[in-house]
């Protein structure tokens, strides 16, 4: 096959080295883009799974390698503009461009609304929802100054889009990167860059696929698995499925990160199994 | 290469031009064989002129000329018995249908307050009651083959927010953004996806004509192609007069593919950012 649905194009995606993001790393690399990748691969205290570590992030590195594409991977927190910058930076001066924003981080801590703690729910909103604003600002500058257009694509939720009990800095921080969202899309229209964004329903993912996550929406069970997850997290869906797995929200990503979404922005893109409309 | 929706069956109305036609080749590109229909007549309540059996016969060639199979018929979807024996058709010599796009439709013009029966009652009929009669055609199909399937409906910008001087357009258009989210309830058991395209201005016939050009600038004598371009990009927020048809097919290639295997009941805009303008 020559060329691909984004050949030639520079991804930059944070949150790349597992779940969601690594997935999305590896489909552009399969459609011909090269990457540039950052993750935290370290545990932040509030948040009560642990997140990504270094190996993890070399394996992302070693899925796209092994597609014969080329990616920069270090090692950056969304809460610290000057390591996104820094990091972005490395990945521009070795591949030459940046065409696609991936801002997928995002970390979840449940409990209910009145007993979250300052503390808690400052971090769910500085990583979640600044951290995509930091994101953008990093690479914004780098579009504009590539004069060939981009795509921004924030990764939001269904949280983004309606209520869910008991994660209220969640889905206060997704329902304002819904409205970052069409703010950029309007300040970064007349360059050519559409900014959109997807709204997954539960994806299977380490994010969810953990004791906690599974306490929220089994709050009737002791000890709930996967297992107890799987029916209640489907009655949730319209589709007769428990979740979707990383490579569908990668396939939305890739449609609207190529130029056959070339006038498409400032939209939510829900995949979600029918959440929405249940 | 395998294509993207290899070895699928498409159902496509309004498929002789336009939109239509450009959902059909692209489809096709992508490995699927076309069941198409259009009434190739023109009608009373409508200013322009609708497609003739010349540009179905274009359809037909440009499908077959990449190498897909086409089963092309005049059918008009204010006639249920004239889909189905279309689609029963189709599917007979295909084999089966697992993607189907309601993509027919008419417009007309005037202020709400001043539309007569006629106008108000054909643009339902064909708009949001054609598009039912184009499902409900589909499903007992899709049901009964037990493989799932996507259908797309076309509405429109139009059918997010309002125009002024299409108000029974606007309001088809709403409709068929209701309907699509009642079928993706009632559908999900099956695996069959409901969803609906919401494309701003098209380069189409459709809007390419003095009808249009007048509403979108009524002050303005003899409004021209280039003050229609003008007032029409007004309206959109990316820099540009309107979208073509191949943004829409590409929009609706996506939803129908497995890509989307798990997008159902969503309203997708191909607007250029009217909605956030
Ligand atoms: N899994 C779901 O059910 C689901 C549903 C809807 C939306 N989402 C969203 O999808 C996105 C991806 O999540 P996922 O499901 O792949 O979960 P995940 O936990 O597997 O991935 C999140 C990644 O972000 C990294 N990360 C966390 N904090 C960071 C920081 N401060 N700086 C840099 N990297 C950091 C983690 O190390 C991890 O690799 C998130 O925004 C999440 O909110 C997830
Ligand atoms: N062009 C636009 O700006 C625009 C914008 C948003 C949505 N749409 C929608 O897109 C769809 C396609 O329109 P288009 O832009 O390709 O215009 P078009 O006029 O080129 O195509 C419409 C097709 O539908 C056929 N048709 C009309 N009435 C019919 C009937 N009763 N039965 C069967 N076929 C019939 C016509 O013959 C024609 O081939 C329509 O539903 C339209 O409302 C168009």
């Amino acid at each position: 096959m020559t060329g691909g649905r984004v050949a030639g194009k520079v991804a930059f995606i944070t949150g790349a080295a597992r779940g969601q993001g690594r997935s999305h790393a590896v489909r552009l690399a399969e459609e011909g883009a090269d990457i540039i990748a950052i993750d935290l691969c370290a545990d932040i205290a509030s948040v009560p799974y642990p997140l990504a570590t270094k190996e993890d992030l070399a394996e992302t590195v070693r899925q796209v390698e092994a597609l014969g594409r080329r990616i920069v991977a270090s090692v950056a927190d969304v809460r610290d503009f000057d390591s996104l910058a820094t990091a972005l930076e490395a990945g521009v001066d070795e591949l030459g461009r940046l065409d696609i924003v991936c801002s997928n981080v995002g970390v979840n801590n449940p409990a209910p609304t009145h007993e979250i703690t300052e503390d808690d729910w400052h971090e769910i909103i500085d990583v979640d929802l600044s951290g995509t604003w930091r994101t953008t600002k990093a690479a914004i500058p780098y579009l504009v100054a590539g004069g060939n257009g981009g795509s921004i694509v924030l990764t939001s939720s269904a949280a983004g889009l309606k209520g869910y009990a008991n994660i209220a800095h969640y889905t206060a921080a997704k329902h304002g990167i819904n409205g970052l969202m069409k703010t950029l899309a309007q300040e970064l229209a007349e360059h050519h860059i559409r900014v959109n964004s997807v709204n997954p329903t539960q994806v299977d993912t380490p994010m969810i696929m953990n004791a906690p996550m599974y306490k929220l929406f089994c709050p009737d069970i002791d000890e709930p698995a996967r297992e107890d997850f799987a029916p209640i997290s489907q009655q949730m869906n319209a589709l007769p499925i428990p979740w979707v797995e990383p490579r569908d929200v990668s396939d939305s990503v890739l449609f609207l990160a190529s130029d056959e979404a070339r006038y498409i922005t400032g939209v939510a893109l829900p995949v979600d199994a029918g959440v929405l409309i249940t | 290469m395998t294509g993207r929706v290899e070895g699928k069956v498409a159902f496509i109305t309004g498929a002789a031009r336009g939109q239509g036609r450009s959902h059909a080749i692209r489809l096709a590109q992508e490995g699927a064989d076309i069941i198409a229909v259009d009434a190739l007549k023109d009608i009373d309540t409508v200013p322009y002129h609708m497609a003739t059996e010349e540009d179905m016969q274009e359809t037909v060639r440009q499908v077959e000329a990449l190498g897909r199979r086409i089963i092309a018929s005049s059918a008009d979807v204010r006639d249920f018995d004239s889909l189905k024996m279309a689609l029963d058709a189709g599917v007979n010599e295909l084999g089966h249908v697992d993607i189907v796009s309601a993509n027919a439709g008419i417009l007309s013009f005037g202020a709400a307050h001043e539309l007569s029966e006629s106008t108000w009652g054909e643009m339902l009929d064909i708009n949001l009651t054609g598009v039912w009669r184009t499902a409900k055609a589909a499903i007992p199909h899709l049901i009964e083959q037990g493989t799932g399937g996507s259908i797309v409906l076309t509405s429109s910008v139009a059918g997010l927010r309002s125009y002024t001087g299409v108000g029974h357009y606007v309001s088809a258009k709403h409709g068929v953004v209701g309907l699509m989210k009642t079928l993706a309830q009632e559908l999900a058991e099956h695996h069959i996806r409901v969803n609906t395209v919401n494309p701003t201005q098209v380069d189409t016939p459709m809007v390419q004509n003095q009808g249009m050009y007048d509403l979108f600038s009524p002050d303005i004598e003899h409004p021209t192609k280039e003050d229609f371009a003008r007032a029409s990009g007004d309206t959109i927020l990316y820099p540009i007069p309107w979208v073509e048809s191949i943004d829409v097919s590409n929009a609706v290639l996506f939803l129908a593919s497995d890509e989307s295997r798990y997008i159902t009941g969503v309203a997708l805009p191909i607007d250029g950012g009217v909605l956030v303008k």
